[in-house]
Formats: C-alpha cells, sequence, structure tokens
C-alpha cells in the first residue's frame, strides 16, 4: 500500500493504481475529468491531456516535484507523493488551454449532434473551458463515410481519443477499423469503406465521447433530453442484458450501456439487445436511472430533492 | 333597523334606504331621464378608448413580443435545425417538433444537415415570454409585433410550420428586435458563431 495525497486528501492506494483511479476513489470536485481514459479498456489513456494533473512531490524518497504536469491515467502513483490538480491555477490554466486545442477542429455543431446533452467534450468545455474561441483558420473536415448501418461516423467531430479502437480490439474478434494517417491528418476510419459488422460494435457509440459515434436508427429521432432513461434488463446469451431504455411514453427511442458518473459504461452490451429490442414488452423495467440535478437530462423531471435546509434550521432554533 | 344602525360602520359608505314617498316632479321621471342622458350624450364627444383593429393598429414597442415567426436565412433557407433548446426553455412546454434528415436534393431549402419536419406551438399554452428566442442558437425563432387572431375552435390555435414559417416573398423584418450589442457580436468573424 502507498500513501498518496491528492489537494489534501490523503489516500492509501495499492501498488499500481494511477492518480487518476486514486483520486476517483477520493471522489468529489478532486477528479481530474478523462476524455480518452475507459476504465474498462485495456490501455486507454494518455490521449487528450485533459486529466493533466502537478506532481509537487515525486515521492517519499525523492521529494522533488516532477517539473512538468503529467498526465494523471498514465502516471502510477508513488509512495509520499504529493498531487495538486484544483489547487493548483498552472493546472487550470493547462486544462483550459487543452480544451481550446480539443475544439480547434470540433465542428461545434451541438444543435445538430445527436450526443448534445449528454456529451463529454460539451461538459468538459463548460466546466473548464472559455466561452469564445481564438481560432480564426479554417476548420479540417472530413468526406463522411458510410461504416453500415447501425453506426452513424462523423469524423468532423472525432477529438481522436482511440477509444472505439480498444473497444473494437478488446471486445470483438476481428476489428475492422482504426485510426489511418498520422498527427494533424489523422483520422477514424475503415479501410476500404468496410462496414463494421459484429455483434459487440454498438459498443463504440457508447464509448466515444463525443458525437463522432452515434446510433443510426436514432439519428435526429429524439433529443436526449426529452426521453426518459429507465433502467432495465432482459436474459441475453450473448452479454449481461443490463441496460438503459430511453422511453418516450411507451416506445422505446434507444438501448444503451449502463453509464457511471464518469460517462463509462459498466457493463458492455450486444447488439441484439441494443438495436433489435425495441419494444417496453422485451425489457423487465427496474425503474427510472438517476441522473445528476445538473444534467440537462433531468430538466423538466419535477423529481428534483429540494433539501429543505431552511426548514430544518427553523425547527431545530423554534425546539 | 333600530337596532343596525346603532352598530358600527367599518367604512361609513352604507346608506339607510329609505322609502319615503317621491314628489309629483320626480314621479314623472323625465329629469332624471334627461339627467342620465346628458351623461351618456356627453360621452359622444369625449376621445374613444377603442381603436377599429384591423384597419388601425395600436403602436407597440420595438421589443414588442406577439406571435412567433421561423426565420429563413440569406439565401432563402429554413434556419431552424430542431436541436429543440426553445422546447426545453418554454416554460408551458408549447413547443413540440419532430426532426428529420436533410437529403442531398433539399440543400436549397434548408440551412443545416437536419431540419424541423414538423414545428407546432400551442398558442393557447404559449405566455409570450421570449425564452424561445433567446434559447435558439440558429436565430431561427423570433416573436414579433403582429397580434394571434381570434379563433372559434381550440384545435385552431396549434400553430404549425405552415403559419410561422416566414414567406420567402415578404420577409418580416426583426432587426429592431437585436440590440446593437448583438448586431456588432454578428458582425464579428472573430467569433465561432458568425462562421
Amino acid at each position: 500500500m502507498v500513501k498518496v495525497t491528492i489537494d489534501n486528501h490523503t489516500i492509501e492506494v495499492e501498488e499500481g493504481t494511477t492518480i487518476l483511479q486514486a483520486a476517483r476513489l477520493i471522489g468529489g470536485d478532486i477528479v481530474p475529468p478523462a476524455m480518452c481514459y475507459h476504465s474498462k479498456l485495456k490501455n486507454s489513456g494518455g490521449k487528450c491531456r485533459t486529466c493533466m494533473v502537478k506532481v509537487s512531490q515525486g515521492s517519499a524518497k525523492d521529494p522533488r516535484p516532477i517539473p512538468k504536469l503529467v498526465a494523471s491515467c498514465r502516471t502510477e502513483v508513488m509512495d509520499g507523493m504529493v498531487v495538486q490538480n484544483i489547487t493548483s491555477p498552472e493546472v487550470v490554466e493547462a486544462r483550459k488551454a487543452v480544451v481550446e486545442f480539443l475544439l480547434i477542429n470540433h465542428p461545434l455543431d451541438c444543435p445538430v449532434c445527436d450526443q448534445a446533452g449528454e456529451c463529454d467534450l460539451q461538459n468538459l468545455s463548460y466546466e473548464h473551458g472559455s466561452n469564445t474561441s481564438r481560432f480564426e483558420e479554417e476548420k479540417r473536415t472530413y468526406e463522411t463515410i458510410n461504416i453500415g448501418n447501425l453506426i452513424q461516423f462523423h469524423p468532423n467531430r472525432c477529438i481522436l481519443c482511440y477509444r472505439c479502437v480498444y473497444a473494437a480490439e478488446q471486445l470483438t474478434d476481428k476489428r475492422v477499423h482504426g485510426v489511418l494517417y498520422r498527427g494533424e491528418k489523422s483520422e477514424i476510419s475503415t479501410f476500404i469503406q468496410q462496414a463494421i459488422e459484429n455483434d459487440f460494435s454498438g459498443n463504440m457509440i457508447d464509448v466515444c465521447p463525443v458525437g463522432a459515434l452515434t446510433d443510426k436508427p436514432f439519428r435526429f429521432k429524439n433529443r436526449v433530453w426529452f426521453l426518459k432513461p429507465m433502467e432495465a434488463h432482459r436474459t441475453c446469451s450473448k452479454c449481461s442484458g443490463k441496460v438503459t431504455i430511453w422511453l418516450r411514453g411507451q416506445e422505446v427511442y434507444r438501448v444503451t450501456g449502463r453509464k457511471n458518473k464518469y460517462g463509462e459504461v459498466e457493463d458492455f452490451i450486444c447488439n441484439e439487445c441494443r438495436f433489435e429490442k425495441m419494444n417496453s414488452t422485451d425489457w423487465i423495467i427496474e425503474g427510472p436511472r438517476t441522473i445528476e440535478t445538473s444534467s440537462v437530462i433531468n430538466q423538466n423531471y419535477y423529481a428534483k430533492k429540494i433539501n429543505p435546509h431552511v426548514i430544518n434550521s427553523l425547527k431545530e432554533k423554534m425546539e | 333597523m333600530n337596532q343596525d344602525s346603532t352598530k358600527i360602520s367599518l367604512t361609513n359608505r352604507s346608506k339607510v334606504v329609505s322609502n319615503k314617498k317621491m314628489s309629483f316632479l320626480e314621479s314623472l321621471y323625465l329629469p332624471a331621464i334627461f339627467k342620465g342622458m346628458f351623461v351618456t350624450m356627453s360621452h359622444f364627444f369625449t376621445k374613444k378608448a377603442t381603436v377599429q383593429y384591423p384597419e388601425v393598429k395600436r403602436p407597440v414597442s420595438d421589443i414588442y413580443r406577439g406571435m412567433h415567426v421561423l426565420k429563413r436565412d440569406e439565401e432563402g433557407r429554413e434556419r431552424c435545425t430542431a436541436c429543440g433548446l426553445c422546447a426545453l426553455s418554454c416554460p408551458a412546454e408549447a413547443i413540440t417538433m419532430i426532426a428529420k434528415e436533410r437529403l442531398e436534393s433539399e440543400k436549397h431549402l434548408y440551412r443545416e444537415e437536419k431540419y424541423a419536419a414538423v414545428y407546432e406551438i400551442n398558442m393557447l399554452r404559449c405566455i409570450y415570454c421570449g425564452d424561445c428566442e433567446s434559447a435558439c442558437p440558429k436565430e431561427a425563432i423570433f416573436l414579433t409585433d403582429r397580434f394571434v387572431p381570434s379563433e372559434v375552435a381550440r384545435g385552431n390555435f396549434i400553430y404549425g410550420k405552415d403559419v410561422l414559417l416566414e414567406p420567402k416573398d415578404a420577409p418580416i423584418d426583426v432587426s429592431k428586435r437585436q440590440t446593437p450589442e448583438v448586431l456588432a457580436f454578428k458582425k464579428d468573424k472573430t467569433q465561432l458563431h458568425n462562421k
């Protein structure tokens, strides 16, 4: 066990834990945001640089600070390490710059994009970015390619996090897409316009932090905040069958995996569950999914729990 | 009666009703009728409080919030992209829409990849707060100085795109609704919004 201090919170974690995982064990505001890191996908992380933190003391043995900011999803903790995240102005400034870089080639077509409302990049730029852009040049654009009937691909929106590549590599037996070219020119693509046909290919939609890979049957059907997410399950021979179904009335608009509070899918689901079971009778509904009150999906829910602070304190005074 | 008059009145305006016998002149009623008619006739010569509506229109403020319009852009394409933010912001939940994907052959009709195939505002629900106008990221919906005409059936108050959409040949001017700051912002080409 090693001791690590993140933003003045000290925690003991096992050796080999990354700073990001240790911060998630503490929880709260001090967890660095992550776009490319996905806890269920091996080797993910280290691409987007949004999780950068400052290490002000390398370890108990060698207390020198690490001179540059490090990516917390790829840096393992050392005994006696002291990490600064939101307490360091340098980190806040760097994160703002990273958001600006990520948005340089992002088309900002949120009104059209189906991911709007549950988009990690939207949340990231809302929380850490600035509201204007200094980029005056033409944005990089790609020709859209058709990658099958189930997944809609928008190359312009891609931030090259590689999550879908790792998902395809680790969940399916034969990966048919990847990243072509290098540097600024790199793009997610299939080789020679091959369609992606695999039982677990739909998980690329769930792992994509932006709207680059979206549900094609659900395309433009409805906005996510008008739908009601419900936890549901069914017995499936291929996957766990634990999903979130997005209802409007009795109609199932789409099926997704269950995402945790960091936007990461807990159980990967198969394409049969995702695309074929579109009747609410196919599913055993467990109950409504809890959505953070800050999320736009929670709008008009009338389910916000109001904490009766004032009433309680008055009551205490009267007693 | 006698007992009541001893009571304390709250307002001092109550009058005790008397049943006294009218005089001869009073029983003719004519003086009272002429007196009443004089009051009525004198109103013929005062300034009227009403206007003859469709022919005469009362002046309204530049930012009057009346019937909505769905604007077209400079090339006559519909600006609305059915993002749903107006419906989300609407406190009266008066707006509904159904989105559709634009076909290659429809590029001259719709500005964005997605458009509103059905766009309905229930004018009975609408409270004319203008939140839809402020929420719109595409400058598609505006409230205008036009009034919603009266109807005889409730169903007629659900306005679709046939009523709301700006006619191509008769554009509706909403420039007065935009403050100098907004117009200056729109000209600023460094803003992503204007690219």
